[in-house]
């Protein structure tokens, strides 16, 4: 079988969200002065913010009857109850349980994003990809994600 | 392998309607994307195409050749058209971004005979898109 017949043409939606959220890096792990050589002004004590940019992308059945793989009004819904109010103009340290012991990178928020959608019980969560800046983005696919090798992946540098 | 991205951009009109269900059916599932009159987008699409380079030329494919190929069977076919009544092969399909997306890729996929067509990406606005790819071909 060639290359090209070897897999079922598969469709993807892809839907992208806005939210402004601040942040401190910060590892209980490490000592004061590796927490500043480290993570450098990010680590600067009262915190910043950025305006995070997000990609959700599903799959699943596009239905005949609709042409969708899922209605987006179920998707935004469900996105802004699970994603939006809990982080939108929000301290992410202070105010999202699982940064009150992970390190708020968005690393780790890709990765609690996903934990949140991956419950969106219409469409089958792929990956969520967040732009910190409009220079740094980071995916995260899941665990048995579809590119679990690079699971992760820094485009940039952070600062 | 090389990835190769071409952007083109078109506008069209369309509605979401399936007959087969009431007019409170259709207003209830596509909401203001039923209105009757229809409305538009600018479409974003990028076509990316995977091969190596040609050792003589450097090139995955000739870009001319690409571009005409999408002038051809995308842009002259749904560029400031109505999707529902003018594009034969969405017809009895809702023209949404998923369906669009993959009848493009059905127009494009054989017809690319340098590499081997990718991903088609098509942006309905800047906040949604549809990816059209073979399974397990993903990068």
């Amino acid at each position: 079988m060639s290359e090209k017949t070897s897999g079922e043409v598969k469709v993807e939606l892809g839907r992208r969200y806005r939210f402004a959220a601040s942040h401190r890096l910060h590892s209980a792990r490490l000592s004061e002065e590796e927490n500043s050589r480290l993570y450098g002004k990010c680590n600067n004590p009262l915190g910043h913010g950025h305006n995070y940019v997000m990609e959700i992308i599903v799959s699943g059945n596009v239905d005949p009857a609709t042409g969708m793989i899922a209605n987006l009004a179920d998707l935004d819904g469900f996105v802004q109850v699970e994603v939006l109010d809990a982080f939108d103009h929000r301290s992410l340290n202070d105010e999202v349980p699982a940064f009150k012991s992970e390190v708020p990178t968005t690393e780790n928020l890709c990765i609690e994003i996903f934990r949140r959608v991956r419950a969106f019980p219409k469409a089958k969560l792929e990956r969520v990809r967040v732009e910190e800046t409009a220079n740094n983005s980071f995916e995260y696919a899941g665990e048995n994600g579809t590119h679990d090798e690079v699971a992760m992946r820094l485009e940039g540098n952070r600062a | 392998m090389v990835l190769l991205t071409r952007k083109i951009e078109f506008s069209a009109s369309h509605r979401y309607n399936n007959p087969e269900l009431s007019a409170e059916e259709n207003r209830r599932v596509f909401g203001k994307c039923n209105n009757p009159h229809g409305h538009g987008h600018n479409y974003t699409l990028e076509v990316t195409v995977a091969g190596e380079p040609d050792p003589v030329t450097g090139m995955v494919l000739d870009l001319s050749e690409l571009k005409k190929l999408l002038e051809r069977e995308v842009m002259q076919r749904m560029d400031h058209r109505h999707l529902n009544y003018e594009v034969p092969e969405l017809t009895g399909k809702i023209p949404t971004c998923e369906n669009v997306a993959r009848v493009i890729w059905d127009l494009l996929e054989p017809k690319i005979t340098q590499g081997r067509l990718h991903r088609v990406r098509l942006y309905e606005s800047a906040d949604l898109f549809a990816d059209c790819y073979r399974n397990g071909a993903k990068a």
